[in-house]
């Protein structure tokens, strides 16, 4: 357990290390969620329009 | 094989095709990168963990630059030869840029703090990430500034290209001007050369972050060509019931007055 | 061609002489901008002088940008555009017409100007000479590169807003050169260098920047 809490404690420099791995992955997670999110509504969107059509 | 997928129907097939590979594949050799530069690579012996930034820094900043040259080509390709889903590629292709750039800005003032004591340099290395940066803001909303989308990325287009001759100009300006105002303060990752020990989970990061850029690419390219598909749906049903209507109007105008009076006699 | 050159220039000239407030806005911000600092920062002497070149240079800036919406607006809103695109002679030399004229009424008084604002903000007179010859070859470049992003953003919502965004990348080599010339000219080092690639800066900008504006003219007329 220690061995754990050392190592998430970087040295003394995680205070800089997790925020930056925080950072990434908020920004580049944030991205590839609304990318798919994005995706799958316009997906939707056109299945019902296809649907509709005579 | 650019040609081939030219074809916005078969470009669709092709992507749905390699999509989820891609997706698993991203994860994946992320999943191993973030294991490796987290664990198992070493410190530094000059920066001790703080090192471990470095990880997501360096190869942010690859992706920052190679997808705004991206950019740049697909634009290239979208005026000069007219490849019909090279400006729809340079659209879906900004966002991603401009986050990997935000994410070797802030990583790089994270890792800069302990280094160099301060939040911010103005060194050339990061000031020129800086610009590239405004670069990517500036196209993005360039794009999103016409109320016409096609002129919008026409014109976002142009300007890509106009930033890449513009990028040489600006590293070596910013360079010459570091070197004015500032001595060399280039720090040294352990020594002359980085060791192999880092530089296998640098790669790995890098080839992570490439994959979930391709991945992120063809679900926004995904998504624009089924907005524009639905679009055009919408204009063709609502041109349809026009039609309809019009049609019915024309057959039968007095039945139609005569309905129009019953109801509003009903409602009255 | 020559001849319908310097018709539109005379005519773009014309045309903001006699709507008068342009030039004046022009010179009244620059001036305006030059006058805040030594508010902001203090009046201490040394600190002007020390930065007194990046003053007038970052003002100049800020006043070009201010008037680059108005080089093809009125045009574009009027249909002169559409007239000057369909004429004989190719649509890049009428637009190298226009700015010009654009320089003409913005670079060049900034430049006259500049003397007088160095010494406000206590710019050492040995280097006036080099901040003035700098803002002398380095505004057309301002006027070229500003015409880039102007003719970008016709029809855009808040073309003002999105061309203040849009320039920055361009106008940095010119304000890095010409800054460093004058300060160089403060320590007594070498200016050459500096004035030569801010030429260079300009020089090449005055083919390429036309080709450019002139593609997103005919991308903005389709």
């Amino acid at each position: 357990m220690s061995a754990v809490v050392a190592w998430a404690a970087m040295g003394g420099y995680a205070v800089f290390v997790w925020p930056a791995y925080g950072i990434a992955a908020l920004v580049l997670g944030g991205l590839s969620l609304s990318s798919w999110v994005r995706h799958r509504r316009s997906a939707a969107a056109l299945a019902r329009l296809d649907e509709r059509r005579p | 094989m650019l040609t081939r997928l030219a074809n916005p129907a078969r470009f669709m097939r092709a992507s749905g095709a390699v999509l989820p590979w891609l997706g698993l594949a991203s994860a994946a050799v992320l999943a191993i990168g973030l294991v490796w530069s987290l664990v198992f690579a070493p410190p530094d012996y000059q920066q001790g963990e703080s090192v471990r930034i470095m990880f997501i820094h360096v190869p942010a900043a690859w992706m920052a630059l190679s997808v705004y040259l991206f950019m740049a080509v697909a634009s290239a390709a979208a005026l000069v030869w007219r490849h019909p889903l090279a400006d729809i590629a340079a659209q879906a292709a900004a966002p991603v840029g401009a986050g990997f750039t935000l994410v070797c800005l802030a990583t790089g003032s994270l890792w800069g703090r302990p280094m160099w004591g301060a939040w911010w340099v103005w060194d050339a290395r990061l000031t020129s990430v800086l610009v590239l940066f405004f670069l990517y803001l500036g196209y993005i909303a360039l794009v999103n500034a016409f109320d016409d989308p096609g002129r919008g990325v026409r014109a976002g287009a142009l300007l890509a290209i106009v930033g890449v001759v513009n990028l040489p100009i600006i590293k070596f300006s910013v360079d010459w001007w570091n070197t004015l105002h500032q001595p060399a303060s280039v720090f040294r990752l352990g020594g002359p050369t980085i060791a192999i020990s880092m530089l296998l989970p640098l790669f790995v990061m890098a080839i992570g972050f490439l994959l979930l850029f391709m991945w992120m690419l063809l679900l926004r390219m995904r998504t624009a060509l089924n907005e524009r598909k639905a679009q055009a749906l919408r204009l063709y049903g609502q041109a349809a019931q026009l039609g309809e209507s019009r049609r019915r109007a024309a057959a039968a105008p007095a039945a139609s007055i005569r309905g129009t009076a019953t109801r509003a006699g009903a409602g009255g | 061609m020559t001849a319908a050159f310097w018709g539109l220039f005379r005519r773009d000239l014309r045309l903001s002489w006699r709507q008068g407030g342009e030039i004046g806005l022009v010179l009244g911000f620059f001036v305006l901008a030059v006058l805040l600092f030594p508010f902001g920062v203090g009046p201490e002497p040394r600190l002007l002088a020390r930065i007194g070149a990046g003053i007038i240079w970052v003002a100049a800036l800020l006043a070009a940008v201010l008037s680059l919406d108005r080089l093809f607006a009125a045009d574009y809103a009027d249909g002169g555009l559409d007239l000057i695109a369909l004429s004989p002679i190719p649509l890049e030399v009428s637009v190298l017409a226009k700015i010009a004229a654009h320089w003409v009424t913005t670079g060049l008084p900034l430049t006259v100007l500049s003397p007088v604002l160095a010494i406000l903000v206590d710019l050492d007179p040995a280097a006036i000479p080099v901040l003035v010859f700098g803002l002398l070859i380095g505004t057309p470049a301002l006027s070229l590169l500003g015409a880039i992003a102007a003719a970008l953003t016709l029809g855009a919502r808040r073309p003002g807003v999105l061309i203040s965004l849009l320039v920055l990348p361009l106008f940095l080599p010119t304000l890095i050169f010409a800054t460093g010339a004058v300060e160089a000219s403060l320590v007594a080092a070498a200016v050459r260098p500096h004035l030569l690639l801010l030429g260079a800066v300009s020089l090449a900008a005055l083919p390429l920047a036309p080709l450019a504006t002139a593609a997103a003219l005919r991308q903005a007329l389709e």
